[in-house]
């Protein structure tokens, strides 16, 4: 509360000293999106975005005609963070990029903001979902937008626990990402007085996932949790199918997106346990916005497609309001209001330049439940924002604990 | 011998002037500085295959290890940039004592697995150990003051000083290639049983020429890991070291210019591939040319099949041959 009222001033500091600063540079703002547009990430982001982010741009220009052209550049980062940094520093240093957003895959989104935060410019992260983002490498110029893992796995882990499900098993991929999830799922799960009765880390790619999801319902825990992702999250969903441990036990992919399900199909993922913060049909805004993105695309939006929308109409909306493209102004404008549009309900950016908003617990339908193409949810929950992400208390962002940057 | 200088002095005075003013020519220095860094690592990489006949596929260990130890030296003990420098060829250089000894037993493709194996145990541990932050990589190098005088936050110096460091990196493989330690390896190259008879010790050779190359590379990792502030997994991925293979092939196998020619080419496909598809679409009105900076992959492996099939000796080494046998048929 504190920190908001902070930024709510500076705010008003900046607006009222900025007579000279007020204004935009070259008459124009510049957007660039950085995503995977031929490996492992595209289907995730990729051309969704590219499409969400053109139609933010337009929907903006056509509503508000404003005095300033707005750009909209585009680039495959290839998954390879050096061409990822390399361009970014060249769209800020010799474009006049204002704002950088989607970077999927966590490394280009850390590296990316490096870069942000020497050009003083404004990094819109929502590709990447890594908990460094907000904690051990936060930045000022960083608004964390999307998603993270944290809120997945904590949400995930509290909610069923309360509803009854005690005991948990974790298949966890080895490496970073897997084992936060299940460190950050485990303290929810104990948090709400469930178990986690064991978990087993495999390597990454693993090619035969029988074993591992065997020995998981031996455990005889009522909820197996899968933290892993892509390839490896899909072959260990079909196993449980294909043994039926999706019958007898709660299968829960711990950050299983609505592109997985799509993947997999219904009859393969039905019952799972997922988290996300925005389904095409969870309200009437989004209903009718993914409508126009499915005339575009021919899919319904994921999760980061419209997040890419949101945060880029959000940032225009600041500009606007500021009649400035300045860092420093919008990063303040941005801090200081409530969000909520066809993305995001009760969206607040916070001090580690996390914006949380409210997520939801899905159950993916059976196909007999599901009236059509796109039918994937059933909504069993709303979890408000505060309850859903990192409490600023555990944050590891120095600009929350005050440390040295 | 005449008073003139050569064609080939000629040459490369040229192409260190071009580096010298490209910043000044509206060269971007940072580009410019990661275009130097994968030169350095090419030539690295092209004194084991060219003058030795070795083709590794172990090669992104030394860069990633050479970028993870210098950047975590200079994240975690505050390490000056130019020990950190050293600390990268060093760790470079003992990775590669370690491999050269247990990869150069064998030769041909079974050298080649050997080397991919160990490269990938190599990988799989930088996966696994917090030292290198997983997947996000190590993150956030900063690049310092070189010496404790010059500040390498600017880009400009930044570029200078690594044009100055692969310059020293390329005069020294220059000299290794022109020794006697050089022309044992060709020999050795030429035809082992024979060099073997003449008393050489080949698997002595082969270690150090090995290290060498590894250290080099080792240094090729340090500097990019300084002069872009990250290291990650992609750096010591086995797709990067197929990278170096492919930059030698494009610029030309066998000559000392050709890995320089060929990194310069395909790092400014791989960066600018967007801008020269969206250059041609607007000058010829065919919008697909815009799609042609999200294949840059594939555009990477139709130069590879037209160099092999087209051009074999690649860039450098289809020049070299026009001005070889330009004169004679003049005369």
């Amino acid at each position: 509360m504190r920190n908001s009222i902070l930024h709510g001033l500076l705010g008003l500091v900046l607006l009222s000293s900025g007579a000279s600063a007020a204004e935009i540079s070259d008459g124009t703002v510049k957007i660039g999106v950085l995503s995977d547009m031929s490996g492992i990430f595209s289907d995730l982001s990729g051309e969704g975005a590219v499409t969400a982010a053109r139609m933010a741009v337009d929907d903006f220009v056509a509503a508000h005609e404003p005095d300033f052209k707005v750009e909209l550049v585009t680039a495959d980062h290839q998954n390879k963070t050096d061409v990822a940094a390399s361009r970014a520093r060249e769209w800020y240093d010799t474009q006049g990029v204002d704002m950088i957003t989607d970077v999927i895959n966590s490394a280009v989104a850390l590296a990316v903001s490096e870069v942000t935060r020497d050009k003083n410019r404004v990094l819109m992260v929502t590709g990447s979902g890594s908990t460094a983002i907000n904690n051990e490498q936060c930045s000022p110029n960083t608004v964390f937008y999307a998603w993270d893992t944290y809120s997945l796995a904590n949400s995930l882990g509290r909610t069923l626990t309360d509803q009854g499900y005690k005991t948990w098993y974790f298949v966890t991929v080895d490496y970073a990402l897997g084992k936060a999830i299940e460190y950050d799922a485990t303290k929810a799960v104990e948090g709400a007085g469930g178990k986690v009765l064991g978990s087993l880390h495999h390597p990454m790619g693993a090619s035969d996932f029988a074993s591992f999801m065997l020995q998981a319902q031996s455990s005889g825990a009522q909820v197996i949790g899968i933290a892993n992702a892509g390839a490896d999250l899909h072959n260990a969903i079909r196993v449980a199918n294909e043994f039926g441990i999706n019958q007898q036990q709660k299968i829960v992919g711990l950050s299983a997106s609505m592109t997985d399900v799509h993947a997999l199909g219904l009859a393969t993922t039905q019952g799972m346990l997922l988290v996300e913060g925005f389904y095409w049909d969870q309200d009437e805004p989004s209903r009718a916005w993914s409508a126009r993105f499915q005339e575009k695309t021919g899919n319904k939006p994921n999760m980061l497609n419209a997040a890419t929308y949101s945060a880029i109409t959000q940032y225009l909306t600041s500009v606007q309001t500021l009649g400035s493209d300045n860092a420093e102004a919008v990063l303040a404008d941005l801090h200081g209001r409530e969000i909520n549009d066809m993305f995001a309900r009760n969206g607040r950016v916070r001090a580690d330049g996390q914006m949380i908003h409210d997520v939801y617990l899905y159950q993916v339908k059976t196909p007999a439940q599901s009236s059509g193409p796109w039918d994937y949810y059933r909504r069993l929950e709303t979890i408000p924002a505060e309850r859903a992400y990192q409490p600023l208390s555990e944050s590891r962002c120095s600009l929350v604990t005050g440390g040295g940057a | 011998m005449s008073a003139f200088p050569s064609l080939r002095t000629c040459g490369y005075a040229m192409l260190l002037f071009a580096l010298v003013v490209a910043p000044w020519a509206g060269l971007y220095p940072v580009l410019g500085t990661k275009l130097l860094c994968y030169a350095l690592f090419a030539c690295a990489f092209h004194l084991l295959l060219g003058y030795t006949g070795l083709a590794s596929l172990g090669h992104a260990a030394f860069l990633g290890v050479g970028g993870y130890v210098a950047g975590y030296g200079v994240k975690m003990w505050q390490l000056s940039p130019e020990l950190a420098l050293l600390a990268g060829l060093g760790s470079g250089a003992l990775l590669g004592v370690v491999m050269g000894f247990i990869s150069i037993r064998r030769s041909g493709i079974y050298f080649t697995m050997i080397t991919l194996a160990l490269a990938q145990m190599v990988y799989f541990l930088c996966v696994q150990l917090p030292q290198t932050g997983g997947e996000d990589g190590l993150q956030g190098i900063d690049r310092g003051r070189l010496f404790g005088l010059l500040d390498l936050h600017d880009d400009l110096t930044m570029y200078y000083t690594v044009l100055v460091i692969s310059v020293a990196a390329f005069l020294f493989i220059a000299r290794v290639v022109y020794s006697p330690f050089g022309q044992a390896l060709q020999a050795i190259k030429d035809n082992e049983p024979r060099a073997v008879s003449l008393g050489y010790h080949p698997n002595h050779y082969k270690l150090i020429v090995f290290t060498l190359s590894a250290a080099l590379t080792g240094l090729a990792g340090a500097l990019k890991a300084i002069s872009l502030g990250f290291v990650t997994l992609s750096d010591v991925h086995w797709m990067t070291s197929g990278h170096a293979l492919l930059m030698t092939l494009v610029g030309g196998l066998g000559t000392l210019s050709g890995p320089v020619v060929g990194a310069l080419a395909l790092v400014t496909l791989e960066n600018k591939m967007g801008a020269l598809g969206a250059g041609l679409a607007s000058l010829t009105g065919f919008a697909w040319f815009s799609t042609l900076g999200e294949s840059v992959m594939m555009i990477m492996g139709i130069v590879f099949v037209l160099c092999v099939l087209t051009f074999r000796r690649g860039i450098m080494g289809e020049l070299l041959s026009l001005s070889r046998h330009r004169p004679r048929k003049t005369a």
